[in-house]
């Protein structure tokens, strides 16, 4: 069965390619639409930036991507918006194109068609274009010449006006779909549409690929050119989509996406939210999800400390039922996990914060937004009378995997929130990790560091002082 | 009617919009991967050595060649001309016959049908190494001598004699991290061949010339065979000057062994692995001053790693030296440069091409001596600026004849009043515990013009059709930087019509022959006079034809605003056009432009090697985490000298950027080399350039009024291009400043950049150990 979508308000039902094509190839090499750069091929520059959209609530609703990190088969049923369809039908341009325009805001433009895009699934959404939000809804886009100054001018001034190509069409919905799966040259692309779907095809293909956002996974076809045999997508279903926030729980579907999640870690965890923030992009969160940084099992792992650190589980599913299993069990070693060759992660669920518990979780890296982390740490505690109790402290960067830091869990819980009691941290931090040096950072860095942010725990919760740069 | 008075729309001095905006916005510019290939046309990929130094024991090429698609592979011996791509000292090979000197050196090229066949059959090409010990720092190449370019050494006064003598001496050694270019279109060439032993070229280059020269030597043809084009880059920045002719000169032996057009586009990590970037430098300096921080005698050694072979490492050193006086009158000095040969890739030229790791030197010099006699640098900088008629003479033996430096500071302090910053900054960190604040500013003193004088001139060609259309080449490549709209303003202004008449057309070397480089930020300099040139012939005849209609002396005749006026009457710049036509004049001209007082003796290392300086200062705020090491700029303010500007808007966007790219070579952007020579951060996932959360909250870029340049340069503006990335040196002392208010400002910080979180939290640690040690307080 063909891959069917619309590009650009026109219906598109494409065969005869690779379904480990990346859509970036596919736009510049079949279609002919060259405005989609390629800068990076790691979804790291932005230049490749178009906006996919669905029907919403309230008309479209608009999410910029990664055309380096898709593959054509993850367009199934969606409507693709390249720089191209962005002006008028006659060459108008689109108010986003006339503010960048106005703000003198391209030098090169190589990185223009990219931030256009952005800009454009910015200008849709909901909500204010202060400064904080322009600069997340552009972190996941480089340019080398401006400065960024005249692009965050232009950032201020927008109105969600329709692109140019789909003003008069309505967007593709779900009657779009393709079929179970697409073949070509010997790669089979499954697109299940059920659990129950699905779990037959993993028992029955364990080789195949299981693919999620694709935001990991696509680098090894954007960058190692890397022709999957066979894969299977786990988007197209519906049950993994699901958001659920009830009796003290929130559950998350495997396919859920970080931008997804965000609205309910918002408001049940805004320090995780903080962090999830920062993970990649605004392009790579609206594909990546959690059960894919779970089931990557990387020694950083973003979210992952955090998730530790709240005792969150992990829902495995195979034909003949499900398991939970805490995150902590989950994570085995070395990009290791548990899961079995016939199980996939089905849901994550993370119970609620007790009544006086805190949670806080801090990301170090090189840059703000954008960055691999250098360490990443997650703290839940209570604090009752001057006292810690149950601190669950977590580390990404520290180790092979990421982990709970029980020596340091132990040299403060039952002790006083003292800086006497932190000054025992640094012996504590270093019986629990003994960190590589690589170019993120030396060993000894990453031990200071991850010992200094219990105390910027410390200061956070006890002082009224800011205590991170970005607090400013 | 006579003559209005009233400016052409689009002529100099005013901000008229670059030239490609819609097409950037739209998508419709086009970059050289965008253009189709014609049927036949074969893509290329290149094997890169792992190794950081090695001997290449055998290649075997016969699994790639077998591979699906796989047309032809190239080796070193099957370059068919000579064998070296070098810029300035013949050291280069475009392929390497018996050794591997960097990991990430091309060592054999393949081409087939599609993209992903080449970089399939690449990866089939079995190379037998013997790896040898590579030499990786500055200090292990200093100590074996190991340099790709003779030493260089500047000298005044008795500098041994003034280190002796005076009240306090300093001395130590710091380094400055490199930067890669991060222009965000990579590397990429097309070569075409054409009749006979003809080979077209299009490259994404700032050096047509130096790439239809490459090119010629590698395939043993004439110059005139080759034909370089490019109609834009997407970025430069100095990594296309020299480092595109590798790129072109693959595709363009691929091409001239399988007689098709080759296609070479590197994929981002090659790119980085495989190219050039800024010079790291170590800085080694003894220093001595009197009480009040004047600056006797200075010994300063400058070594730079020039990686595995030359390309600009001498010519970087030269500017380098020619910078580290900034803005100061020194009495005794010397200057020793060391081009360092070392394993890793060879850098290359980067904006401000040395001029930014001499300044970074002699600003943490002067920063250090402020420390030790706790005053402020601005203070110890005021004791040590060149003079107006005295004490004026650079180290290099030119006299600093238009210092406006004085005037540029009081420009910041009058939009931003530095005390009064400095106390609200003082006062933060008196009740900040955890977050420390910094603040420093910066002068910038930028010499303008190659120093090396031939480089010094330019060509244009201009044409003026008989409907009034003209069109207009120059030897300069547009990169972003508004060059080509620049220019076109010039010509605009010239024969006063309308800027939309004038097409901007591609650079070639087919057009304007044996140009430079388009560098050094003299693009609008070299080319705005070269176009004005012709412009101004073609005008003179056209002046003659208008004079003889109206039957009135050349003198009185008027052009203005698409009109040509004669006392009150007059005709359109078109019908004057066809007018000239009907009278067989030509049309078409030619325009020239040398460099006027330049010169300079590489012997002696000394000249007059800059036409006129340009000048700019800034002030700049950051945060420092001391749990963390974590830092942030929160405010910058800057004043740039742009004479009188050519076109404001344009050159507002290359102070920002600059600045900006600035910020990012001196605390994001870490090069990262492993124990063996292996570059670890060679894409955007771990080499961080500046993000848009990164530029300062409060940013404040102004280009300095009413400051016509006293050179006779086009319209009187100066260059802008590379001065204002200088300028991000305040953002490096202001983070020098932060850690140094731990001391409470009595001591300097030990502090490399870039300034990382991993290095400002251990300078952090540091000083506080040292502090304490010393009894300061905190």
């Amino acid at each position: 069965m063909p891959i069917r979508f619309r590009l650009n308000g026109m219906p598109r039902a494409v065969e005869g390619i690779s379904p480990t094509m990346t859509v970036l190839d596919y736009l510049r090499g079949v279609e002919r639409l060259t405005g989609t750069k390629e800068g990076c091929a790691e979804g790291d520059c932005g230049a490749c930036t178009v906006a996919l959209a669905k029907p919403g609530q309230n008309g479209p609703e608009f999410e910029a991507v990664n055309s380096c990190l898709m593959v054509v088969p993850q367009l199934d049923g969606r409507e693709v918006l390249t720089i191209e369809g962005l002006a008028g039908r006659d060459g108008t341009l689109h108010p986003v194109q006339h503010a960048l325009v106005e703000a003198d805001a391209t030098q090169c433009g190589f990185c223009t068609p990219g931030f256009a895009m952005a800009m454009f699934a910015f200008s849709q959404e909901p909500g204010g274009k202060d400064d904080d939000a322009i600069h997340e809804a552009l972190a996941g886009n480089l340019c080398r010449c401006t400065g960024y100054r005249p692009i965050v001018d232009a950032c201020r001034k927008l109105q969600p006006v329709p692109a140019g190509c789909l003003k008069e069409l309505p967007v593709a919905g779900g009657s779009m779909s393709s079929g179970a799966n697409y073949c070509n040259g010997g790669q089979i692309f499954h697109l299940p549409k059920s659990v129950d779907e699905l779990a037959v095809l993993r028992a029955q293909f364990p080789d195949a690929i299981l693919l999620g956002g694709g935001t990991d996974l696509g680098l090894r076809v954007s960058k190692e050119r890397e022709a999957f045999p066979a894969v299977i997508w786990t988007v197209g279903v519906s049950e993994l989509k699901r958001v659920s926030d009830k009796d003290g729980v929130l559950e998350f579907g495997a396919a859920v996406t970080y931008s997804e999640a965000l609205p309910l870690l918002e408001k049940h965890f805004p320090s995780f939210a903080a962090l999830v923030r920062r993970i990649g992009s605004r392009q790579i969160r609206n594909l990546g999800t959690f059960a894919g940084n779970l089931a990557t099992a990387s020694p950083i792992g973003d979210t992952i400390p955090c998730l530790m650190a709240l005792n969150a589980e992990v829902k495995l599913h195979t034909q003949a039922g499900s398991r939970w299993l805490p995150v902590e069990q989950f994570i085995l070693g070395y990009r290791k996990t548990a899961m079995a060759q016939d199980e996939f992660i089905a849901a994550v669920r993370i119970p609620l914060l007790g009544k006086d518990r805190i949670f806080t979780a801090y990301k170090l890296s090189k840059r703000f937004d954008q960055d691999i982390s250098t360490v990443v740490a997650a703290f839940s505690l209570s604090v009752t009378s001057g006292v810690v109790r149950d601190l669950r402290a977590a580390f990404g960067g520290m180790a092979a995997q990421a982990a709970r830091a029980k020596h340091v869990e132990a040299a403060l819980n039952g002790q006083p929130w003292s800086e006497d009691s932190i000054a025992r941290i640094d012996q504590a931090i270093a019986q629990d990790f003994q960190p590589m040096s690589d170019h993120r950072g030396a060993a000894a860095y990453r031990l200071c560091a991850a010992a200094n942010l219990v105390r910027r725990v410390h200061a956070e919760t006890t002082s009224g002082q800011p205590a991170q740069v970005w607090a400013l | 009617m006579s003559a209005p008075l009233a400016r052409v729309p689009g002529g100099i001095h005013a901000s008229v919009r670059h030239d490609s905006a819609a097409g950037h916005v739209s998508g419709s510019a086009l970059y050289l991967d965008d253009i189709p290939n014609v049927p036949g046309s074969l893509e290329a990929a290149l094997v890169l050595s792992p190794h950081a130094h090695a001997r290449i024991k055998a290649i075997d090429l016969t699994a790639a060649l077998a591979a699906p698609g796989v047309v032809a592979a190239i080796l070193a011996k099957d370059i068919p001309g000579k064998n070296d791509i070098g810029p300035i000292r013949p050291d280069e090979p475009l392929l390497p016959t018996d050794m591997v000197e960097y990991d990430g050196q091309p060592v054999a090229a393949i081409a087939a049908g599609t993209l992903d066949q080449a970089r399939a059959a690449a990866k089939l090409v079995r190379v037998d190494y013997e790896p040898l010990a590579p030499v990786l720092s500055l200090d292990e190449a200093i100590e074996r001598e190991q340099f790709v370019a003779p030493p260089q050494i500047m000298t005044r006064g008795d500098v041994d004699a003034a280190l002796k003598t005076a009240a306090h001496r300093l001395s130590g050694e710091f380094n400055c991290g490199g930067q890669d270019h991060f222009y965000l279109e990579g590397q990429i060439a097309i070569a075409t061949p054409g009749e006979g032993r003809e080979m077209h070229v299009f490259s994404s280059t700032q050096h047509p010339t130096e790439i239809q020269h490459g090119v010629a030597h590698l395939l043993g043809i004439p110059f005139n065979a080759v034909t370089c084009e490019v109609r834009r880059m997407g970025g430069g920045f100095g990594g296309k000057e020299s480092q595109a002719t590798m790129i072109a000169g693959i595709a363009a032996v691929l091409a001239w062994k399988t007689r098709r057009p080759v296609k070479l586009r590197l994929p981002r990590d090659d790119d980085m692995r495989a190219t050039g970037k800024r010079h790291p430098f170590l800085i080694r300096y003894e220093v001595s001053f009197d009480d009040g921080g004047l600056i006797d005698g200075l010994d300063l050694m400058l070594a730079a790693n020039g990686g595995n072979v030359a390309d600009h490492t001498p010519a970087v050193l030269t500017r380098a030296l020619c910078h580290s006086d900034n803005c100061y009158w020194l009495p005794n000095l010397r200057f020793r440069g060391y081009a360092c040969k070392t394993n890793i890739v060879s850098n290359t030229a980067f904006r401000g091409y040395g001029g930014p790791q001499g300044m970074f030197a002699i600003e943490t010099i002067i920063e250090m001596i402020a420390r030790h006699l706790s005053t402020s640098p601005e203070a110890v900088r005021e004791r040590n600026f060149y003079g107006i008629g005295r004490n004026d003479v650079t180290p290099y033996g030119m006299k600093v004849e238009d210092n406006i430096i004085a005037r540029v500071l009081e420009e910041l302090d009058r939009n931003v009043d530095l005390a009064r910053w400095r106390e609200e900054i003082v006062a933060f960190n008196r009740q900040s515990t955890i977050i420390k604040k910094g603040l420093a500013t910066m002068p910038v003193k930028f010499g303008i013009s190659f120093n090396r004088p031939a480089l010094n001139q330019a060509g244009a060609l201009v044409h003026v059709y008989t409907d009034g259309s003209v069109t207009l080449n120059h030897g300069g490549t547009e990169m972003g930087q508004g060059l080509f709209i620049k220019v076109a303003q010039v010509v605009a202004e010239a024969f006063q019509i309308d800027i939309d008449n004038i097409r901007i057309t591609a650079t070639t070397t087919a057009k304007v022959p044996n140009t430079s480089p388009t560098a050094a930020s003299s693009g609008s300099d070299l080319n705005g006079m070269a176009a004005l040139n012709a412009a101004e012939r073609i005008k003179a005849r056209m002046t003659d034809v208008a004079a003889e209609q109206f039957n009135i002396p050349a003198g009185e005749i008027v052009f203005q605003q698409n009109r040509v006026y004669a006392g009150n009457r007059s005709m359109s710049f078109a019908e004057l056009a066809a007018l000239s036509w009907e009278k067989r004049v030509s049309l078409s001209a030619t325009g020239y432009y040398r460099t006027p007082k330049i010169h300079w003796d590489f012997a002696t290392n000394s000249g007059r090697p800059f036409y006129y300086f340009t000048y700019g200062a800034a002030a700049a705020e950051v945060a420092i985490d001391t749990l963390t090491g974590e830092s942030r700029v929160l405010r910058a303010e800057l004043v740039q000298d742009c004479g009188q500007s050519l076109n404001p808007a344009i050159d507002l966007g290359q102070i920002e950027g600059a600045f900006v790219q600035g910020m990012g070579w001196l605390t994001t952007e870490e090069l990262f080399w492993d124990e063996k020579g292996r570059l670890r951060t060679h894409g955007p996932s771990t080499y961080k350039i500046p993000g848009s959360r990164d530029a300062p909250p409060v940013f404040n870029a102004r280009i300095l009024p009413d400051a016509p340049n006293r050179e006779e340069t086009v319209f009187r503006s100066k260059a802008v291009g590379e001065p204002p990335l200088m300028l991000a040196l305040s953002v490096w002392l202001a983070i020098r400043d932060a850690i140094s208010s731990l001391s409470d400002y009595r001591l300097a910080a030990k502090l490399d950049a870039p300034a990382t979180p991993e290095r400002v939290l251990e300078a952090v640690d540091e000083i506080r150990a040292r502090a304490a040690g010393s009894g300061s307080a905190i």
